[in-house]
């Protein structure tokens, strides 16, 4: 079971990274560029961004750690999509590949509906809010797939659904002004970058973590 | 004790569903340390990948 999902895991974070290094990251680097320039040119402008405390060299220092991050990512996911397979055995790779857009529904999709994905330099409120509405969206939002997808009892299907929509109902923190440092067309691209390299991300996760599971895990 | 055991070991289904357990619990703290740990030496190793990956940063 562990060997699927560190497999896995490293399978998907070894795509992860490439798509990082030739898309994503120049355009983090991109959005680092506005942040430096805002910080010495008006140091006391606007107080909600301060910069971002990034201490390894740009370059090799930076893609290894990066890589190595994913990498631990990966394997972190791979585990839970492996001790979920444990439970449910998937059938087949297409399985695994359904097991693995409810991994980027959960942990992806649904808190990034409400808080984007960020680049350096955009406003944003209070770290600790945020990530507390990061981590319980992401916990309904797994409850409420499990229960819709896998339970015949309607009341809990109803439940799941409820679950599914609660954090949305509260509301992610916002700052009180919207956008960033960087151009919006930045913001957009980054986007749409990390949509793209986190879907295949979990659908490679999802897809080898299942196969790999089928494979070194006999059935009983 | 069933047909599955041995004297050292739990019953099979017993020991799958613990390494299941374990393997979720494992990896939700991998998780939560990449993506929230908030040590400075972790913040910075990780800080692309978080934001690639869509966690709050900063």
């Amino acid at each position: 079971m562990t060997f699927s999902a560190v497999l896995a895991g490293i399978s998907a974070a070894f795509l992860l990274t490439l798509a990082q290094a030739f898309w994503v990251t120049p355009l983090i680097l991109q959005a680092e560029s506005y942040e430096e320039a805002a910080v010495s040119g008006a140091p006391a402008e606007n107080p909600v961004v301060g910069l971002d405390a990034w201490r390894l060299e740009t370059g090799w220092p930076r893609l290894l750690a990066t890589a190595a991050g994913n990498g631990l990512l990966g394997i972190g996911y791979g585990l839970m999509l492996t001790g979920l397979y444990a439970w449910r055995r998937p059938k087949g790779m297409a399985q695994g590949l359904a097991w693995g857009l409810g991994g980027f529904v959960a942990f992806f999709a649904a808190p990034g509906s409400g808080l984007p994905p960020e680049l350096p330099g955009d406003y944003a409120a209070e770290l600790g809010a945020r990530q507390a509405w990061w981590l319980a969206t992401a916990l309904c939002t797994a409850a409420g797939l499990g229960l819709v997808c896998l339970q015949e009892h309607r009341p809990l299907r109803i439940l799941g659904g409820l679950l599914l929509v609660l954090p949305h109902l509260v509301g992610a923190p916002h700052p009180p002004l919207s956008g960033g440092l960087a151009p919006e067309t930045l913001r957009t691209q980054f986007r749409l970058a990390t949509l793209l390299s986190n879907a295949l991300f979990w659908g490679v996760l999802g897809g080898v973590a299942a196969a790999a599971f089928r494979r070194f895990c006999p059935a009983d | 004790m069933n047909a599955q055991t041995s004297p050292h070991s739990l019953p099979v289904h017993v020991g799958a569903r613990a390494a299941a357990i374990a393997a979720l619990a494992l990896g939700g703290l991998l998780v939560l340390v990449v993506g929230f740990s908030p040590l400075p030496a972790v913040h910075d190793a990780t800080h692309d990948t978080r934001h690639s990956a869509g966690f709050p940063c900063h």
